[in-house]
């Protein structure tokens, strides 16, 4: 690609709020002209970046180019982008003419050309013979009208929206998500999107960034991050869908739900154990059970407008979530097929919990910066570098964090069929994943256990 | 029945509260020389107020003027250092705003005689004589917390971004602060210059331990002076019943400012 066509870079940037880390060394480009978006949920580090973009704030480590050019140091008011903000943030004491005009006003425009421009992006945002009035007179919707009117009157290269639709109803955020579309093509910037909405990310943009805990999940175009998401978080995050545990038997063979599939993926190698994500409209269901390719029962059916949404239980065991236009009735036996180009295959993050540790004594083993009992070992001396490695079903969860030896927070749950994979979150900011039945919520304050039987510990890598 | 002596208590405590000022008041409108006898309506103190026809008119003159331009000099520096203030404070994160708050209500809190006399051991341990120059000083430190406190709501009020847009549309810092900030705290200011004023013209005990021996006098420690040479100059009680209704209409802008905020705020 041509460096001309970059028109930002973010190179390594790291940002901490105390012990906090919200961005953890974040890099990648935006294409000039392109509507890119930061998706992700709330505390991911999105409105950080933006901030960081825009100059409120100054990054730990990295450097932010713009067209080439490092702006890591450049005062806010010396870069060339606009902000939407989410709360509009328009001034109060000014009407919308010269909030509109406050910026052309400040370069010192002739008045005639700030009367012509301010008039073509009022027209722009059909916002025509409002200028006399008293902004907080307007509605939430005609307020963020002005907001977008006071940023693209400035030209800018660049313009950025922070969650701009947030406060708005469904209704007008969907008029008003169009109505970007259409001023994006018009206007020919580029515009970075911030919002935790993944739908209105997949309507607008070119290129969506999803983030989480201040790392980059994935970057792709709509269809790629729905189609094909990298991780369990992007399959859970973008849409609805089925997240379950598989076994790459060879190339374009999987196996989940303890049923072999044809699929389309391959170089994963054999007997691998991977996710699988399939999105819940793309499993077909029929009311004869020959011909398909697992049989289940269905356990509930709810309407939801366009379809029906059904939890079934299969064969051997697993839940799935089902979208159809057809209602099929509970308790009726159901045939399932699901195409080789429906069954996403991804890379398993992690399959077992490893973390460094350090050999106390022979039955002892710190990790975790907490001592844990360990089957007798004599490998290893006191104070060897070791890893521990735990598996996601060893670990014991209970409901009160004080009888714990650790204790932490329910951080994240994924429901792969048949049970739950949760991340906790220690007290330290470590974490543990856990496979368990039981039912968690998110946030749950919860002690963690692990018997000694366990523990198990190999040579440290290094 | 109740009700009746609900009134009749409300009524009393008024009375009670307005009393001497309404006694002052009333015979500001009578020639005699001892207060509280009746000689008749006239209005020659006032006049005599005015056209300079009393004993000691001069220093009274200069009293007034002293004290109107301590106000106006007070008032407007503390309105500056208090809205800078408050801005730094807003601005600031967790414990420390917490202690700076708490810092700056302490003044308030303080009795005007521990204010003046701790001022007064300050300026004589640092060898600053004693003038208009202290007094000026004294009334500055004990007005800027009121601007502070007045100013501080208006900054909460605020849109946090606010700030941020104007630097994101151009400005420099200084101009975001003259073309967006301070409008939008300018009613805050306002209210506090307003405290300020009448807290500096009310003052006695400060300036009283600050103004040295050069024989400077405000309108307090002159009325103070004339009242200890032997009852109360005639021409003082129109004097005071001007100041009183003075203050009162203030007072009544201030309140009117709030209740007018207060319905913009809802709307």
């Amino acid at each position: 690609m041509k460096n001309s066509d970059k028109i930002i870079e973010f190179r390594n940037i790291t940002k901490s709020f105390g012990d906090k880390c919200v961005l953890n060394d974040i890099s990648f480009y935006v294409k000039k002209g392109e509507f890119l978006t930061l998706l992700g949920p709330s505390g991911c580090g999105k409105t950080t970046l933006l901030r960081l973009l825009a100059g409120f704030g100054n990054t730990d480590k990295g450097d932010i180019l713009i067209n080439g050019e490092n702006i890591t140091d450049v005062p806010p008011h010396e870069r060339p982008v606009n902000t939407v903000f989410q709360r509009y943030a328009l001034f109060p004491h000014l009407d919308v003419y010269e909030n509109i005009a406050f910026g052309l006003k400040l370069q010192k425009v002739p008045t005639d050309e700030i009367d012509k421009k301010v008039r073509r992006v009022l027209k722009m945002v059909s916002m025509t013979d409002y200028e006399d009035r008293d902004v907080e007179s307007l509605s939430g919707g005609q307020q963020q009208r002005v907001a977008i009117a006071r940023a693209i009157v400035n030209q800018p290269k660049v313009l950025l929206l922070d969650e701009p639709l947030a406060a708005l109803d469904l209704k007008m955020r969907k008029d008003m998500q169009i109505e970007l579309k259409e001023m994006h093509k018009k206007l020919g910037i580029t515009f970075i999107y911030v919002t935790h909405d993944q739908e209105e990310a997949l309507t607008l943009s070119d290129t969506i960034v999803v983030m989480n805990e201040g790392k980059i999940q994935q970057i792709g175009t709509p269809t790629d991050i729905y189609n094909e998401p990298q991780n369990s978080f992007v399959a859970d995050f973008i849409g609805e869908s089925n997240i379950l545990n598989g076994k790459m038997i060879k190339d374009e063979l999987v196996e989940f739900v303890g049923h072999q599939f044809d699929c389309v993926d391959k170089g994963f190698g054999e007997n691998v154990d991977v996710d699988v994500v399939v999105r819940p409209e793309d499993i077909y269901i029929m009311n004869r059970t020959e011909g398909a390719q697992l049989t289940a029962k269905v356990k509930s059916c709810t309407f939801k407008g366009v379809h029906y949404e059904m939890f079934v239980d299969t064969d051997k065991g697993y839940e799935l979530m089902i979208q159809d236009y057809n209602a099929f009735e509970p308790d009726s036996e159901v045939g399932l097929i699901i195409r080789p180009a429906d069954i996403q295959v991804m890379k398993k993050e992690r399959v077992v919990n490893t973390f460094e540790g350090e050999i106390v004594d022979e039955t002892h083993v710190k990790f975790l910066e907490e001592t844990f009992e360990c089957k007798p070992q004599d490998k290893f001396g006191a104070g060897d570098k070791v890893k521990v490695e735990v598996k996601f079903s060893k670990v014991e969860l209970i409901d009160h964090p004080e009888e714990g030896m650790l204790s932490g927070e329910v951080h994240f749950l994924l429901y792969k069929g048949d049970h739950y994979h949760l991340t906790v979150e220690t007290d330290d900011g470590d974490y543990i994943w856990v496979d368990t039945n039981d039912i968690w919520d998110k946030g749950d304050l919860v002690g963690i256990n692990i018997a000694p039987k366990d523990i198990k510990i190999t040579k440290c890598n290094d | 029945m109740k009700r009746f002596f609900a009134q009749c208590y409300i009524w009393l405590l008024l009375i009670v509260l307005y009393a001497p000022i309404v006694f002052i008041a009333v015979f500001s409108f009578t020639e005699s020389k001892v207060l509280g006898n009746w000689t008749g309506f006239s209005t020659k103190l006032y006049a005599n107020l005015f056209t300079g026809n009393m004993q000691g008119t001069g220093s009274l003159m200069h009293a007034i003027e002293n004290t109107l331009l301590i106000a106006l000099i007070a008032a407007c520096v503390s309105t500056v250092l208090g809205t800078i203030a408050a801005i730094g404070i807003h601005n600031m994160r967790g414990k420390s705003k917490q202690a700076i708050t708490f810092l700056n209500n302490i003044p308030m809190l303080n009795p005007d005689i521990i204010t003046g006399v701790s001022l007064f051991l300050l300026f004589v341990f640092l060898h600053i004589s004693q003038g208009y120059m202290t007094v000026v000083l004294a009334h500055i430190t004990f007005c800027t917390p009121y601007v502070v406190l007045s100013v501080l709501p208006k900054l909460t009020q605020m849109n946090p971004n606010i700030y941020e847009a104007a630097l994101d549309l151009g400005a420099t810092p200084f101009q975001a602060l003259r073309k967006v900030l301070i409008p939008l705290l300018k009613p805050g200011m306002i209210s506090g210059f307003i405290l300020a004023f009448t807290m500096s013209l009310d003052d006695f005990a400060v300036t009283f331990f600050t103004r040295g021996t050069i024989g400077l006098d405000t309108l307090s420690t002159y009325i103070y002076t004339d009242a200890r040479k032997g009852g109360l100059t005639p021409e003082l009680r129109p004097m005071i019943t001007i100041m009183f209704v003075g203050i009162l209409i203030l007072l009544i802008i201030i309140n009117l400012r709030k209740i007018r905020n207060a319905k913009n705020a809802t709307e």
